[in-house]
């Protein structure tokens, strides 16, 4: 039975419990003796817990996994201040009568007169980090002890110090941390390299011990708080070593030492690294490839992962055959090991197959290899929401790399230069429920963030089905049987020689279908009774974010529909552009005919003397400012404005000349929504346009210019960053450095931005971790506060809605008709 | 079900938009209620469920396409705009909850009848903060007799409708220990005593530039422009309270990024809505999707409390109610002593404390029990 931890409470510890706490006293400052064996009552002493394997504990009796290890403690001899605490001393000493140790008042400032014995009270002053002033003198820590100790309880339950005395806060005994805290590590030398706390430890034990010394023979008063002081100076670098205003304490070799406080803060601290973040087992890593013939919701596992990876089956009357058998199985599908009842563990090798075979009994565990279709976690790093983990099947593959269905793609944001994924095996059958049920790649095709669909078909799939669905596009029965065999749909085609691409698809879609909309080119679309009858099918229809069908598959006809929907149609767009044979070359961008490119080149020209015009103008000092503007920033802004001009009237040049009309490979794919847009064609095709850096044209360079090319001060086009060539003409050298500088920039700007959301993220993570969903249906946080009475004041969860909203115009047109 | 009944489970705008649709269409009173039941399905179907974790979906609904968010802080270059922060920079200020934004703006509407050019002109002179360096062709020191001299440009003062006088009066207002005369567009500062070294005078020349003298503080600049028919005037640096005693502006419509004045000078729900609006402005300018009542939970948890807590280390997340969860974000040791020596206690109720401890977090499927307790099974 696992016990549950209902609460955790934090106090302050008295000496008294300290002392309870330890098992004994350490004295000596000696860590091993000449033989190499611990020192009684040294800091590695026995009894404070066991770092050999093998060996017992001295206190407990238990070996090095039972043991957690025991404390010991320090006689200090004279107190020090618990520097972690200062502050809360500080803000004491100020409220507490110097005399009859009232407190004074609840506020932080110092009053000047005790209300209750009519002490003045002199201005205390606190030095970073642990010496505490009052007027002139130092207060030493004995003297606070003095006070705090007189503090009557009452008062403190005033302050909401609830915590424990405040005395305790000055300590008088040192616990020492068990060695398994601290455990020491022997070098290949057989050298022993002891923990920085144990370093530490030494010190204050060192030190103690020459006070203790010192006043026993009387020394004089500067050398007794000399050594008070660095022994203060040790236990406070003991709990903190990154306190400012003291020297951080050191190893031998000059590396600061890592003590307590050290250990707990930063990303690499107990807390981010150890304690919020865990480890697995039961968990595969490697590079990931495409395969768009399996199923989205599937995962291609390299073999040699599926038969090291494995699921512990419990074995029961109903399943030993089954096992068995995998036992029995020399290679995958088989099991690596066994679990006896009593616990132990029984590795299969092929010499005992047999004999193990035999030895399973209901009762025993076998962890077996996985198969197809079983349930695993998927994701991909950096898991910025949640699906960037998700349930995929199984499917064992004889390759090296993780394969996904290029439709998983943009969850994940994967892609295939190197991206590595990993996969994590569930080992329990209530893991593994929830895993399909609420995990699985199907459920999350509507994005919780905007309520749409997040997962479509991608690039080939749109600008094959474009090109399917056209009209005009005719196949021969056999080349329909073909597609329709391939994408697995298993239908009686009538008795015809011709079918219309329009008919393949209309295959995929369920009988009862009805949806009209705009497609992308502004075609209208029409589907009735499962029958494409009108328009095309691209991106508006199947793609991600925008697919009108997926969107209406998925809210109206659940999940496994969209799913086979999905997986259909994007094995129906590739094999549909096999079939066609789809490539893109640079004839396809033979789309300017020379009389335009005339054109495009005299408004280019234009456009620059326009700009040299307007040039003329601000170096005479007769352009007028627009408002809030200097003039300078004033011919920036017209000369941006005469630069859209410019590619505008180039993309109208381009777009009235009707190339998009006639369809070649490359228009197909900017049409269809496939990829890249008509934006994209006319950078190609017609002129590249201004490049920007900073939101801005390009200035920055030499002084008073951008390049070498050009005269000093000149604003013109060409000399701040307006590329008039295409793509396909080529760039000039300049043109050719400004597209670089945009695009550096554009990258810098992208490392620079990942830092600043991540933080935004942590931030917002740890606001609104605890905000959950009550059974009334408000949203409170963890102290039960109520921020919201109803989730975005209508209770519509977005992943469920149809773009946050519910559809009612559609919900209306089905029973209209 | 009819009309009536499904008003009272649909939010009202659904309800509208049911109502007009229905409206719209000759129906038989079956279809109707076909319809409504379908509606009011629909929209049970679609509600959030009791456990779910809302608050973490809607931290990655809003920060994952931070990452897509452009650093670049400027309107794009050509338009003729107010400069004002977007992008993540935005995003992070509003998070944040500054004081002060870091391109204040406003965006002003007029009143119909004061709807023209020349109205909204004349409004943008009046509202626009004037010091003396704005009015002033030189602040000299007129180290002779020991003064400080300002030449008044006299266009500009015109344009901003002052006039020598009022200047004067203004100064002497501000000025009480000088003595103020003024010569045609010559205004003289003198000090009572005689006595004045040529630092002080340098020093009553810095602030003499930059004294006010008219018009709303903090609007350092006016822009007017036409937006859908409407005069709009976009103005550099805000100031909502005095704004609003502005004759022939258009109260109901004025806007300012400045969330901490809207809560000084409306209150917290206004300021609410303004961290909503502002925020979802912010994504949507940069063409991102982000569902808005994401926004809203971010923006009630900043002021569920009634004043404005910023999201990080010193509102919302250092308020939490364990203590494991604060150590855990910032300020680790800061969290663990406090929680000593006030014997804080920790119940492990959420989320990252409950991780550390190796225990079922009590969201979602982890927020129930198994009533049903399965018999012993007898030993045989």
């Amino acid at each position: 039975m696992v016990s549950i931890i209902k609460k955790i409470e934090f106090k302050l510890i008295s000496p008294q419990e300290a002392k309870k706490l330890a098992v004994m006293e350490v004295t000596k400052s000696d860590l091993y003796d000449n033989d190499g064996f611990p020192v009684e009552g040294g800091p590695m002493d026995p009894r404070l817990g066991v770092i050999d394997p093998g060996l017992k504990c001295r206190t407990c009796g238990l070996t090095m996994e039972g043991c957690l290890g025991h404390f010991g403690y320090i006689e200090l001899v004279k107190p020090v201040i618990h520097v972690l605490y200062a502050n809360y001393i500080y803000k004491l000493l100020k409220i507490t009568c110097r005399k009859c140790s009232r407190i004074m008042t609840k506020k932080v400032t110092q009053p000047k007169k005790c209300p209750y014995c009519g002490e003045e009270q002199i201005p205390i002053k606190f030095e970073k980090p642990y010496t505490f002033i009052e007027g002139e003198n130092i207060l030493n820590p004995l003297q606070i002890r003095e006070r705090f100790e007189k503090i009557p309880d009452e008062d403190l339950k005033d302050l909401k110090f609830l915590g424990g005395r405040p005395e305790w806060l000055i300590l008088t005994l040192f616990l020492v941390p068990p060695v398994l805290v601290r455990p020491s590590i022997t070098l290949e030398t057989g050298e022993r390299s002891e923990d920085d706390l144990t370093h530490k430890i030494v010190d204050i034990l060192r030190i103690n011990q020459r006070l203790k010394e010192s006043i026993e023979i009387g020394a004089p008063d500067f050398i007794i708080s000399d050594l008070w002081e660095l022994l203060q100076y040790h236990v406070a670098t003991f709990f903190d070593n990154s306190l400012v205003g003291i020297p951080t304490s050191r190893h031998r070799s000059g590396r600061p030492l890592k003590t307590l406080a050290d250990r707990l803060r930063t990303k690499e601290g107990r807390f981010r690294h150890n304690l919020a973040g865990k480890r697995v087992n039961f968990a595969a890593r490697t590079v990931i490839s495409p395969d768009p013939f399996i199923s989205i919701d599937e995962v291609g596992v390299p073999l040699v992962v599926a038969k090291d990876l494995t699921i512990p089956v419990y074995v029961t009357k109903n399943n030993i055959e089954f096992i068995k058998t995998l036992i029995l199985n020399p290679s995958w599908p088989s099991a690596n090991y066994i679990i006896r009842p009593d616990g132990r563990k029984k590795k299969i090798t092929d010499e005992n197959r047999e004999e193990i075979a035999k030895e399973i009994a209901p009762g025993y565990i076998v962890h077996r290899h996985l198969q197809n279709g079983d349930i695993v976690l998927f994701n991909r790093q950096p898991s910025l929401h949640r699906v960037s983990m998700m349930a995929h099947r199984v499917r064992v593959t004889p390759w090296r790399t993780f394969t996904l269905n290029i439709c998983t793609c943009p969850p994940y944001n994967a892609d295939f230069d190197g991206d590595e994924m990993n996969l994590h095996v569930l080992q329990n059958e209530e893991a593994r429920a929830e895993a399909a049920l609420l995990m699985a790649v199907p459920k999350h095709i509507r994005s919780p963030r905007y309520g749409g669909p997040l997962i479509g078909a991608e690039h080939d799939h749109v600008s094959g089905l474009y090109s399917l669905t056209k009209d005009g596009t005719e196949v021969s029965r056999e080349t329909a049987l073909q597609l329709l065999f391939e994408i697995g749909v298993e239908v009686e085609l009538p008795n015809k020689n011709k079918f219309t691409g329009k008919e393949i698809f209309s295959y995929l879609l369920p009988k009862d279908l009805n949806i009209e909309f705009k497609s992308k080119s502004g075609v209208k679309t029409v589907i009735k009774n499962g029958k494409l009858i009108e328009g095309v099918i691209d991106a508006n229809a199947i793609g991600r974010e925008k697919g009108k069908i997926i969107d209406i598959l998925e809210k109206e006809y659940g999940t496994e529909e969209v799913h086979k929907f999905i997986d259909r149609v994007s094995k129906l767009g590739i094999k549909w552009l096999e079939k066609l044979g789809f490539t893109i070359g640079l004839d396809d961008f033979e789309i300017v005919s020379k009389e335009n490119e005339e054109k495009i080149n005299s408004i280019i020209e234009n456009g620059k003397k326009e700009v040299e015009k307007l040039i003329e103008i601000y170096k005479k000092g007769e352009l007028e400012c627009l408002p809030g503007r200097t003039a300078k920033e004033t011919v920036e802004v017209r000369i941006m404005q005469i630069v859209s001009g410019i590619i505008n009237s180039v993309r109208k040049v381009i777009e009235d000349s009707g190339v998009f009309e006639k369809e070649n490979c490359a228009i197909m794919i900017a049409k269809s929504g496939a990829r890249g847009s008509l934006l994209h064609l006319i950078q190609i095709a017609g002129a590249v346009g201004q490049e920007q850096s900073l939101g801005e044209r390009i200035h920055r360079g030499y002084t008073g210019r951008t390049l070498s090319h050009f005269k000093e001060n000149d604003l013109s086009l060409d000399a701040h960053g307006f590329v008039g060539s295409s793509f396909k003409t080529g760039l000039k050298p300049y043109e050719f450095f400004f597209d670089a500088v945009s695009g550096r920039g554009s990258l810098m700007d992208k490392s620079l931005r990942t830092r600043h959301s991540g933080y935004l993220e942590r931030r917002l993570m740890n606001a609104l971790q605890d905000l959950k969903v009550e059974y009334d249906g408000t949203i409170r946080d963890n102290r039960k506060i109520i921020v919201q009475f109803n989730f975005g004041e209508d209770g519509i969860d977005p992943s469920k809605s149809n773009w946050g909203t519910i559809d009612i115009k559609s919900i209306v047109q089905k029973f209209v008709k | 079900m009819n009309l009536e009944e499904a008003k009272e489970i649909l939010p009202p705008k659904l309800y509208n938009q049911l109502k007009t649709e229905i409206s719209n269409l000759s129906l038989s009173e079956s279809q109707k209620e076909k319809i409504i039941e379908e509606v009011i399905k629909a929209y049970k179907s679609s509600l959030v469920e009791p456990g779910e974790a809302i608050g973490v979906i809607a931290a990655q609904s809003i920060s994952e396409p931070a990452t897509q968010l452009t650093m670049r802080t400027y309107h794009v270059a050509g338009s003729v705009q107010v400069q004002v922060t977007l992008g993540l920079p935005r995003l992070i200020e509003i998070f944040d909850a500054r004081r002060e934004p870091s391109t204040p703006s406003m965006k002003i509407y007029l009143k119909k009848s004061y709807d023209t050019k020349e109205k909204a002109a004349e409004i943008s002179r009046l509202i626009k903060e004037i010091r003396i360096k704005d009015i002033a062709d030189e602040v000299i020191i007129d180290l002779v007799n020991n003064a400080v001299e300002i030449n008044i440009n006299n266009s500009l003062m015109k344009h901003y409708d002052l006039t020598i006088n009022k200047i004067v009066k203004k100064l002497e207002e501000l000025l009480p220990k000088f003595k103020i005369s003024n010569k045609e567009n010559k205004i003289v500062i003198k000090s009572d005593s005689e006595e004045i070294d040529i630092k002080e005078l340098q020093k009553l020349r810095t602030k003499v530039i930059d004294l006010y003298i008219s018009g709303i503080k903090n609007i350092k600049q006016v822009i007017v422009s036409q937006e859908n028919d409407r005069w709009v005037l976009n103005t550099v640096g805000s100031n909502l309270k005095d704004i609003l005693n502005v004759n022939g502006i258009d109260i109901s419509s004025i806007k300012t990024n400045n969330i901490h004045e809207i809560y000084e000078v409306l209150g917290i729900e206004a300021a609410r809505n303004a961290i909503i609006e502002e925020a979802s402005s912010t994504m949507r300018d940069q063409g991102l999707d982000v569902d808005i009542r994401y926004i809203m939970l971010v923006a009630d948890m900043m002021t569920v409390d009634g004043d404005i807590k910023p999201i990080g280390r010193y509102g919302v997340a250092g308020a939490k109610g364990s203590v494991l969860a604060r150590a855990n974000f910032e300020e680790t040791i800061k969290h663990l002593t406090h929680a000593a020596v006030v014997a804080d206690e920790d119940r492990l109720e959420s989320v990252v404390e409950n991780v550390m401890i190796n225990q079922i977090v009590p969201v979602g499927t982890g927020m129930f029990e198994l009533l049903y307790k399965p018999k012993k099974k007898e030993k045989a």
